[in-house]
C-alpha cells in the first residue's frame, strides 16, 4: 500500500537505540497538507459547514482571480493558466484595488519597517551586548515593551502619529526591534574567550576584536534574530492595518469580514502566509550562504 | 645568553566571588626563558599551570611580582608572545590561509605578503593543501595544526601552548608530538608547554617544571634532552621505552601522585 510504502520509507531502522525525534519527516508533511485541503474540499463538497463559514476551494480560488486580475492582460494570462472566461468575465479587484497593490502595499509596509529595525535595533543590540552603559540603558525599555501585544499600543500610536502609513510602519518596526536587539545582543555573547584571546595574543586592539572576532561571531545568531523578526513583523500586519488603511492584506481581510465575504478573509489569510513562509525559507536560504559555519563548530 | 622571558616572584591570588577567602593560583614563581628552550610544566589540575600561562600571555597581570619579555615589563598581551590553546580558538568564518594570516591582516600587511607568509607557515605544519578548507571540515589534529601555523605566523618571541594536544586521540597526539618537536626545530623559537601527560613532557622538554596545588608554585626542575635524541634517532616509541626514560617517569609520577589523592 502506497500509505504503508511512504511511511517505511521515512522510518530507517539503522540506529534503533538513537536519540529520539530523528530522521526527515517532509514526507509526512506533504501528507497533512493534502489532508487537510482534501479535508477542506470534502468538507464543503458534501456540504456539510455553509459557504459562509467555510468557502470552498473552488470559491476561493475563483475569487482570486476575480481579484488578482486588474487589466485586459492579466485576464487573457489567468484564463490561458486555467481559468474559466465566465469567471473572470468581470475584474472587479477589492476595496477598490487589485489583489496585487494589497500584497505591493502590506510587502512596503512590513519591509520598510524591518529594515529600518534592522539598521537601528541590531547596533543598540550589539552596543548592549558590549557595553554596560548601553545596556543599562536599553534593558529596561525593551523588557517592558516587549511582552506587549502592538494591539495594546496601537491606538496610542495612532494618536502621536495619526493614521498615516507613519503610525503603521512604527508599529510594525516595534514588533520587529525587540527579537532583533535581544538576538543581537545574545550574539554578541557567541564568541569564546579563547578566540578573543588569540585575537589579542596576535596583536588586535579593542576596535580590532570587536569587529573581526565578535561581530563575527554573532552574526549566526543575528540572522536568527532577523528570521524571527520578519515573522513578528507579518503578524503584527492585520493589526497595523486595523485604522485607515486603504490598501494591504491586513485591511482586505478585515474588509472582507465586515461584509461576511469569507472567500476573500480565507484567501487574504492564505497569502499572508504564503508569502511569509517564502521569506522564511529566503532567510534560511541566506544563513546558509552567509554563516555556513552555524552549529558545525 | 639573556632570558626572553623572566617571571620574578610572580602571585596570583583570586577572591573568591562570595563569602571570602581567597585561593593562591601561583605563589612565589620565578622563572627564566632562554633562546630555543621548550619548556614543560607538569601537574595535576588546579596546580596553577594554565594561570601561569595567562599570566605570561598578558590575559591576566599577577598580584604581584613582574614579568619582563627582553628586561621589558609587559603590559597585556601582544603578539611577541603566540598562543596555542587546548580548543583550538580558530574563526569558523575564516577558511584555513585566512585564520592563518589573521595576525598579519590585523598589522595591515599587504594581501600578498600575508598570503606567502601564511603559506610558509601551513607547511611548516603539512598543511599546505588545505588553505581554501573551511575549518569546520578539518579533524581535530589540523585544526591544532592551524592553531600552531597561526601563532607562528606573526613570528613571536615565545610561544605559549595550553596543553594543545589534551584533546587528542591517543594515536593523533603522538603524531602531533613530534610534529611540534620539528616545528620547534625548524623554527627555533622558544616553547612553553602545558600538559597532564607525563611521557608527553618527558618527551618532549628541554627543562620540565613540576607544579604542585594549593598554593600553585614550581617544586620540582628537571634537565632534560630526549627530544634531542629524538632528533638523531627519529624513533619517538623507542625512546619513550628507553630504560632511562621510563626511570625518570616513575620518578615524576611518584612526585606528582606521591602524596596519596589529596581532597
Amino acid at each position: 500500500m502506497a500509505l504503508e510504502w511512504i511511511f517505511r520509507k521515512e522510518q530507517p531502522t539503522k540506529d534503533p537505540y538513537g536519540a529520539p525525534g530523528t530522521g526527515k519527516s517532509s514526507m509526512i508533511s506533504v501528507l497533512t497538507i493534502v489532508a487537510l485541503l482534501g479535508g477542506w474540499w470534502l468538507v464543503t463538497e458534501l456540504q456539510l459547514v455553509r459557504p459562509l463559514f467555510v468557502p470552498s476551494p473552488s470559491l476561493v480560488f475563483s475569487k482570486f482571480l476575480k481579484i488578482a486580475c486588474y487589466d485586459h492582460y492579466t485576464q487573457q494570462l489567468l484564463v490561458y493558466i486555467g481559468a474559466r472566461t465566465e469567471v473572470v468575465a468581470e475584474c472587479e479587484g477589492f476595496s477598490e484595488n487589485p489583489l496585487h497593490q494589497h500584497i505591493l502595499a502590506s510587502l512596503y509596509r512590513v519591509f520598510s519597517s524591518f529594515f529600518l529595525a534592522v539598521v537601528t535595533a541590531i547596533p543598540i543590540g550589539i552596543a548592549m551586548g558590549v557595553n554596560r552603559i548601553a545596556r543599562g540603558i536599553f534593558d529596561p525599555p525593551i523588557e517592558f515593551y516587549r511582552p506587549i501585544p502592538p494591539l495594546a499600543y496601537l491606538p496610542l500610536t495612532i494618536i502621536w502619529f495619526g493614521i498615516g502609513d507613519f503610525s503603521k510602519v512604527f508599529l510594525i518596526y516595534l514588533a520587529c526591534f525587540a527579537p532583533l536587539a535581544i538576538s543581537a545582543r545574545a550574539g554578541v555573547r557567541s564568541s569564546s574567550i579563547e578566540q578573543i584571546h588569540a585575537a589579542y595574543s596576535m596583536g588586535a586592539s579593542r576596535t580590532q576584536v570587536l569587529w573581526h572576532v565578535v561581530l563575527k561571531a554573532a552574526l549566526p545568531e543575528i540572522l536568527t534574530g532577523m528570521r524571527i523578526a520578519i515573522a513578528f513583523g507579518w503578524t503584527t500586519l492585520v493589526a497595523a492595518e486595523m485604522v485607515a488603511a486603504k490598501a494591504g492584506l491586513g485591511v482586505m481581510v478585515l474588509n472582507a469580514a465586515r461584509f461576511l465575504a469569507t472567500d476573500i478573509v480565507f484567501l487574504g489569510i492564505v497569502v499572508i502566509g504564503l508569502i511569509a513562509f517564502f521569506f522564511d525559507v529566503l532567510m534560511r536560504q541566506l544563513e546558509r550562504m552567509l554563516v555556513p559555519w552555524k552549529g558545525k563548530i | 645568553m639573556s632570558a626572553i622571558l623572566t617571571l620574578q616572584d610572580v602571585s596570583m591570588i583570586f577572591s573568591a566571588p562570595a563569602g571570602g577567602g581567597s585561593i593562591t593560583a601561583l605563589q612565589g614563581v620565578s622563572l627564566d626563558f632562554e633562546p630555543e628552550e621548550f619548556v614543560v610544566a607538569l601537574g595535576a589540575s588546579g596546580c596553577g599551570k594554565t594561570t601561569l600561562l595567562n599570566v605570561m600571555a598578558g590575559f591576566l597581570s599577577p598580584t604581584s611580582g613582574t614579568i619582563m619579555l627582553h628586561e621589558q615589563p609587559i603590559s597585556g598581551p601582544g603578539r611577541d608572545r603566540g598562543v596555542v590553546f587546548q580548543k583550538h580558538a580558530l574563526f569558523p568564518w575564516l577558511n584555513v590561509l585566512e585564520n592563518t594570516a589573521f595576525g598579519l591582516k590585523l598589522q595591515g600587511i599587504g594581501m600578498r605578503e600575508r598570503i606567502a607568509i601564511a603559506e610558509e607557515n601551513l607547511s611548516l605544519v603539512g598543511l599546505s593543501e588545505f588553505g581554501n578548507h573551511p575549518i569546520y571540515q578539518l579533524s581535530g589534529g589540523m585544526q591544532q595544526r592551524v592553531g600552531l601555523a597561526r601563532a607562528l605566523t606573526t613570528n613571536p618571541e615565545i610561544l605559549l601552548m595550553d596543553e594543545p594536544l589534551g584533546a587528542l586521540d591517543a594515536f593523533t597526539r603522538e603524531n602531533m608530538q613530534e610534529l611540534v618537536l620539528k616545528v620547534w626545530q625548524r623554527t627555533k623559537k622558544t616553547i612553553f608547554f602545558i600538559t597532564h601527560s607525563v611521557e608527553e613532557a618527558l618527551f618532549m622538554a628541554t627543562r620540565l617544571i613540576v607544579m604542585s596545588p594549593r598554593p600553585g608554585r614550581i617544586t620540582h626542575e628537571y634537565r632534560l634532552a630526549f627530544s634531542r635524541r629524538y632528533f638523531d634517532l627519529g624513533d619517538a616509541r623507542r625512546i619513550k621505552s628507553d630504560p632511562d626514560f621510563i626511570k625518570i617517569r616513575e620518578e615524576v609520577l611518584s612526585i606528582i601522585y606521591g602524596g596519596g589523592i589529596e581532597e
